[in-house]
């Protein structure tokens, strides 16, 4: 081979290299994007089925409850307009708590509860994650535009 | 008083910097001495100021001043006092001044150990940094004083975030900055190259200890975050993809490819405009890590736009330092030349492909940290890029990495034959293959995974252990004496790559054999979790200085002996009622215990996460070994005798 077609098989060999690259991480990025939803969009029905999605809110007050083996938990996460109930089986966050903001990570079942598999509360007590509060502002902004 | 004197020390330190920035860079390009001379002086000076002001932020938190706002927020009586210094950089504003400190300490570490360098060079290296300096003085000073007052000044403090109070925590945010920070020396460098035309082997030689140093204090500050995490956080992952994590693996990793880069301009003399580009990326991206975390995008893309000030002056920053030097590399670039020739197969063909696989890897990284952000911003929806994507993309990119790191150190410059490198390599890749193969096996569990990754790991080691053996092959002396007589720059690359083998044996072995249980413990319950037993001895109440809490009593067993007590603990920080979660981890070199508590069930029973984690250490001790590596490769005698021969040459000329 000539110095020239070494070089030309070389560059090719490097597109070929970066191109595969760029699918691996294309493909990669499409099948693990994970959409968010309020809990009346849940209701209305936008949600995916049998597709892993998260949901955010506050933690509906007195729906938090403890079956025995103390591990699995029942609540409902609102949007301050409507509420979706979600079960969870593990140790939660510590700054879980009635009234305060949650994301839920999951997938919906048929019985129209949301099988949490991962539940996030974050770091700060004045904190409030950024797609919960979304939800709740969505929620207030779709109730005000009804009563008008 | 002493928070308008450092106020005032903030305002002294910005109008050093324009100086330090302005006049030595107007005097390099006009030929002006009395000019480029005032860069030194105005540097140090600076750093005075800085340092002044540092030391009022920290006094201010010492005395309890809560009239000062940043104070009063992030502080409160009852802090112990480690924390209390700790927490004057806990803040947006407070680790600004920190930043700027780092900076202030990196530009005066180049203007004492220059002595070397010509007048241009350094005048230039130090106004470029100067204007960097500028840009954060008068972020800091314009939208996020840390000095501001409080009027009615407060009672109490708020306290400190709980999560932070931890002695991990007080480290790890100046070893960051200091990678961060000091990648703009790099940085630095690369510019005053292109502005003075003059890219060479000897430019490579200044720039490679600082841009090591910076990535040795980076490695450490991102291995420190990763422990934090897994004894801090309380369920015992050590990464998790998280946007502030990923802030601060961009630069590392585009910083490593520079690091490789460099040495290949320093020996050949090529890659010299992608040195320059890479430099250049390095700092941007450190820049965009620290504003990311910063600037409170991460916690809302639309808290960016409340506070406009802030956001304004970040992008803009951004695009005048990105879009300057990237302008100017256009321009000037072409004038530095591309360097020396090489084969398709050669240790820089090597090292080519290391490069773009770093970059690769960068940007993937990017795209799935800022992809969601900017859906968030153009108001497309919400989504988020979970850590699946990451570890999806991330191992195929690395394999081939951790393979041409075998390759890369025993190939020959310029051209190398592929018998060659088969026939030196082959024992080592049979031996890797087998250890991958058999290993697993002995442990009680083998899938593919695990496999790929102890063959990787051991791949390392075994091409490592050729590079060694051939190394010393043509020296005298007795084994000592032939090691002896090696530099320490390739035991440092040496103990490096090592330390990588010994990051992927343990991230393998956790990965694949770590046991994970969350139960429910009654008083005098047992759970067995790998070789041990957990007898859960109920809870007991804990008062500390500014928390109390209930701290339980777990006796771990193994074979029917009692081995020892743990007591992980559930605190409440009074200030702000805030809960956190301690847990106990009983550390060993081949496999943690790691036991938190969840919540009380009722009875006295309670929600408990019992972990073992084998090698779960070698995760940071092989980061550990990687700083330790570039540490021994910045002490090489090499650095030191050119340099002095230099300035011999220079006194020479200037008799």
């Amino acid at each position: 081979m000539k110095p020239r077609h070494k070089r030309i098989a070389l560059i090719l060999g490097g597109v070929a290299a970066l191109g595969i690259a760029a699918a691996l991480v294309l493909n990669a990025f499409q099948s693990n994007l994970v959409f968010f939803f309020s809990p009346s969009e849940v209701l209305a029905q936008k949600a995916p089925v049998n597709k892993t999605f998260r949901v955010g809110g506050l933690v509906e007050e007195g729906s938090i409850k403890r079956q025995s083996d103390g591990l699995t938990v029942h609540f409902k996460v609102t949007d301050t307009a409507r509420a979706i109930p979600v079960v969870y089986t593990g140790i939660l966050p510590d700054l879980f708590k009635e009234g305060k903001g949650v994301v839920a990570q999951g997938r919906l079942g048929d019985d129209g509860v949301f099988r949490a598999s991962e539940v996030l509360a974050k770091h700060d007590e004045n904190y409030m994650p950024p797609d919960a509060a979304h939800a709740v502002e969505q929620a207030q902004k779709a109730q005000k535009s009804l009563k008008q | 008083m002493i928070p308008e004197l450092g106020q005032f020390a903030l305002i002294l330190a910005l109008l050093l910097a324009v100086v330090q920035g302005t006049f030595p860079l107007a005097g390099a390009a006009r030929g002006v001495r009395e000019w480029m001379a005032l860069a030194k002086p105005a540097a140090q000076g600076q750093f005075v100021f800085v340092a002044i002001a540092f030391g009022c932020l920290v006094w201010s938190f010492l005395q309890d001043d809560f009239s000062v706002l940043n104070v009063a927020t992030n502080s409160n009586t009852r802090l112990p006092t480690a924390y209390k210094v700790a927490a004057s950089w806990g803040s947006h504003e407070g680790s600004l001044l920190l930043w700027v400190l780092m900076m202030a300490t990196w530009t005066v570490a180049v203007s004492l150990f220059s002595r070397h360098l010509p007048n241009e060079m350094v005048a230039r290296v130090l106004g470029v940094m100067g204007l960097v300096s500028v840009g954060f003085l008068l972020f800091m000073l314009l939208t996020s004083n840390p000095f501001d007052r409080l009027f009615p000044p407060a009672p109490e403090g708020r306290d400190l975030n709980p999560l932070l109070q931890d002695p991990g925590m007080v480290i790890h945010p100046p070893m960051l900055y200091m990678g961060y920070v000091g990648f703009s020396v790099a940085f630095a460098f690369a510019i005053a190259a292109l502005l003075g035309g003059k890219l060479d082997a000897t430019w490579a030689r200044w720039s490679r200890p600082w841009t090591t140093a910076a990535w040795c204090f980076l490695t450490i500050g991102i291995a420190l975050g990763s422990w934090w995490a897994y004894y801090e956080l309380g369920w015992g992952g050590w990464w998790f993809w998280d946007p502030v994590e990923n802030a601060s693996f961009l630069p590392w990793l585009i910083g490593t490819a520079l690091i490789h880069s460099l040495a290949v301009t320093e020996k050949r003399g090529s890659f010299k405009s992608w040195t320059v580009l890479l430099a250049i990326s390095a700092f941007s991206l450190s820049l965009l890590g620290t504003f990311l975390v910063r600037s409170g995008v991460l916690t809302s893309v639309h808290a960016f736009a409340t506070d406009p000030k802030r956001g304004v002056f970040i992008l803009a920053f951004l695009s005048v330092v990105i879009g300057g030097s990237l302008a100017l590399f256009a321009w000037r670039a072409p004038k530095v030349g591309l360097g020396g020739r090489f084969d398709a197969l050669s240790r820089e063909s090597a090292l080519l492909a290391n490069n773009v696989l770093l970059a690769v890897a960068a940007g993937s990284v990017l795209l799935g940290t800022l992809y969601p952000l900017f859906l968030d911003a153009l108001n497309l929806g919400k989504i988020s890029v979970g850590p699946p994507y990451f570890d999806a993309v991330f191992a195929p990119i690395m394999a081939p990495l951790v393979f041409l790191m075998g390759v890369g150190p025993i190939a020959r410059w310029k051209k190398a034959e592929v018998p060659d490198l088969v026939a030196r390599l082959k024992w080592a890749l049979g031996a890797a293959i087998g250890a991958g193969l058999a290993v697993p096996f002995l442990a009680g569990k083998w899938t593919p995974m695990i496999a790929f990754g102890l063959a990787l790991a051991f791949w390392v080691f075994a091409a490592s252990f050729v590079s060694v053996k051939e190394r010393i092959r043509n020296f005298r002396g007795g084994l000592a004496a032939r090691m002896a007589a090696q530099p320490r720059s390739y035991w440092g690359m040496l103990i490096a790559h090592v330390g990588v083998g010994v990051f992927i044996v343990g991230v393998t072995v956790v990965k694949g054999y770590e046991t994970e249980r969350d139960l429910r413990m009654d008083v005098g319950d047992t759970v067995t979790v790998g070789a041990h037993t957990f007898r859960f001895d109920g809870v007991r109440d804990v008062v500390g200085p500014n928390y109390r809490g209930a701290r339980g009593d777990v006796t771990v067993s193994r074979d029917g002996k009692v081995i020892e007590t743990l007591h992980p603990e559930k605190r409440i920080y009074t200030a702000q009622q805030m809960p956190m979660t301690e847990a106990a981890i009983d550390t060993g070199l081949f496999g943690d215990i790691y036991v938190s508590l969840g919540e009380p069930v009722d009875g006295g029973a309670w929600s408990v996460r019992v972990y073992a984690k084998p090698f779960v250490t070698w995760i940071w001790g092989g980061c550990f070994l990687m700083a330790l590596g570039g540490a021994l490769a910045i002490s090489d005698r090499r650095y030191r005798v050119t340099a002095r021969r230099e300035s011999a040459v220079s006194a020479n000329q200037a008799a």
